[in-house]
């Protein structure tokens, strides 16, 4: 399923848009440890398309997209 | 040798709202138009669809008839704007000629960039791949030496597929298709040839060129080239803009126009339209053309010189005077249109009349000037005549804005 969320970002010197961490909408937040792919790519699970960064949050890996100028995730159920 | 590609993603709308929408995915989708604004048509469909034998401009009921289960959306023309430019982000890997043709599909020249053709199938295989890896629709493309027959490998093998025509095996490929698959044969076009006993492109290929101009006029030089592989059009370059031969809009309107009050209202927003795009392009017009189409599909032509201009209110009385002096309203107008030609720079010197009040004209285009600013910056809506106000229902819409998808030929 589809889910906007809110994500702090940075852009370094370069114009590179980075996200540092995501906040669901239920108000937890997580802290990405690392980012280690950036990539054009459709989800269709969550339906949609745009740039997706591969994020290493907690442990496991999870899809992050930025669709325009909104991030998107597939949250389960 | 000339490579190039010829792209056409496969039922562009529908693939880009089955992506966002994957509950109906495996379900007969169709893009509609809206219903209650009577825009009831079918604008695209899935593959699902149409193995129900389905057809882009066919009324819903009509599609729902045929496929009870059919679900119907509605269109989302930014999306399909934002796939358009991803799609040309992805060609423009490979080429600084790209040359779209409509909002869908786009002719790729690799010539220079790869040496034979096994290399621009290769190229075509990963734009395939990249296409539907990063956007999550399909498209089919053409590969060959000319346009001609790239648009017609674009068509040959689809979803999600390439074909390659080359100058060996063009005539079994091509010249085995029926004549009206070639680019620019329409159901007349077609009719006329069939009449001469010419079916597939083969046979036209190879008809006598004398017969073939006799009846065909200048008409012939085209159908000889297209079906022969000899076109020789260049691909135009990224970002090369032709300068318009019409400019024009037109409006099926939520309820229909009985008098002449009712079509005036709905001619004042496009003419508005129109005119904005026209000085957008630095032009002014010398003739006007009105049509205007019955409740039973009826459509008349209508078209008058005007001096030259690019004011909006000279041209709106120009459009009006063609209605009054053209349609008498025995039966109401279901849509109406306007379309403006024989376009001059406007910067060209220009005689002024001694019978016209120049000094007028020039406040009018000024004021027109800071309108379109205006408009530019606050939207079609900040600023309109008190006219549009007595019916807001055949008003409330804004041609310039809302329909960016202009059709597109191949001579334009």
């Amino acid at each position: 399923m589809k889910q906007y969320i809110s994500v702090t970002a940075r852009f370094d010197e370069d114009g590179n848009l980075l996200p540092l961490k995501i906040h669901w909408n239920d108000g937890r937040s997580f802290e990405i440890d690392k980012v280690t792919d950036i990539r054009y790519a459709a989800s269709l699970k969550a339906g949609g398309a745009g740039l997706r960064y591969t994020c290493r949050i907690a442990g496991a890996e999870k899809y992050l997209f930025l669709e325009e100028n909104r991030w998107f995730v597939d949250a389960r159920g | 040798m000339r490579y190039i590609l010829h792209s056409d993603c496969n039922g562009f709308f529908a693939s880009v709202e089955c992506l966002h929408n994957p509950e109906i995915r495996n379900k007969p989708v169709a893009v509609c138009g809206d219903t209650d604004m009577r825009h009831g048509i079918i604008l695209a469909k899935n593959e699902i669809a149409k193995q129900y034998n389905i057809k882009t401009g066919e009324a819903i009921w009509q599609a729902v008839e045929k496929c009870p289960e059919l679900v119907t959306v509605k269109p989302h023309f930014d999306r399909y704007i934002r796939f358009s430019k991803e799609t040309t982000r992805i060609y423009s890997d490979y080429s600084d000629r790209i040359e779209p043709f409509g909002i869908d599909e786009s002719w790729i020249d690799l010539t220079g960039c790869v040496n034979s053709f096994e290399e621009a199938q290769a190229v075509a295989e990963q734009i395939r791949k990249r296409v539907k890896y990063e956007l999550g629709i399909t498209v089919s493309i053409g590969v060959s030496f000319n346009k001609i027959f790239a648009k017609l490998g674009s068509d040959y093998k689809k979803p999600d597929a390439v074909t390659l025509i080359t100058d060996k095996n063009y005539k079994d490929i091509v010249w085995k298709l029926p004549v009206e698959d070639l680019l620019n044969v329409g159901r007349s076009t077609k009719t006329k040839l069939n009449s001469i006993g010419v079916f597939t492109i083969g046979q036209l290929a190879n008809f006598p060129y004398p017969i073939l101009k006799s009846n065909f006029g200048k008409w012939a030089d085209i159908l000889h080239m297209f079906s022969n592989g000899l076109d020789m059009s260049p691909v135009k370059a990224l970002g090369f803009v032709n300068l318009p031969k019409s400019i024009g809009n037109s409006t099926t309107t939520c309820r229909d126009m009985k008098n002449y009050e009712d079509a005036k209202i709905v001619m004042n927003v496009l003419a508005d339209s129109v005119c904005r795009r026209m000085r957008e392009q630095g032009l002014s017009a010398t003739t006007v053309t009105v049509s205007l189409r019955d409740t039973t599909l009826m459509t008349i032509t209508r078209q008058c010189k005007i001096e030259t201009t690019d004011i909006s209110c000279e041209v709106l009385s120009a459009a009006l005077k063609l209605i009054k002096e053209n349609y008498r309203f025995d039966k109401p107008l279901r849509s109406i249109g306007i379309s403006l030609s024989d376009f001059k720079p406007k910067l060209e010197p220009q005689q002024l009349s001694l019978l016209r009040d120049e000094k007028k004209r020039t406040r009018q285009s000024a004021l027109d000037s800071s309108i379109d600013i205006l408009k530019k910056r606050f939207g079609s809506y900040c600023v309109r005549p008190a006219v549009l106000l007595a019916d807001r229902s055949l008003s409330g819409f804004s041609p310039k804005e809302e329909h960016t998808v202009h059709p597109v030929g191949y001579f334009s």
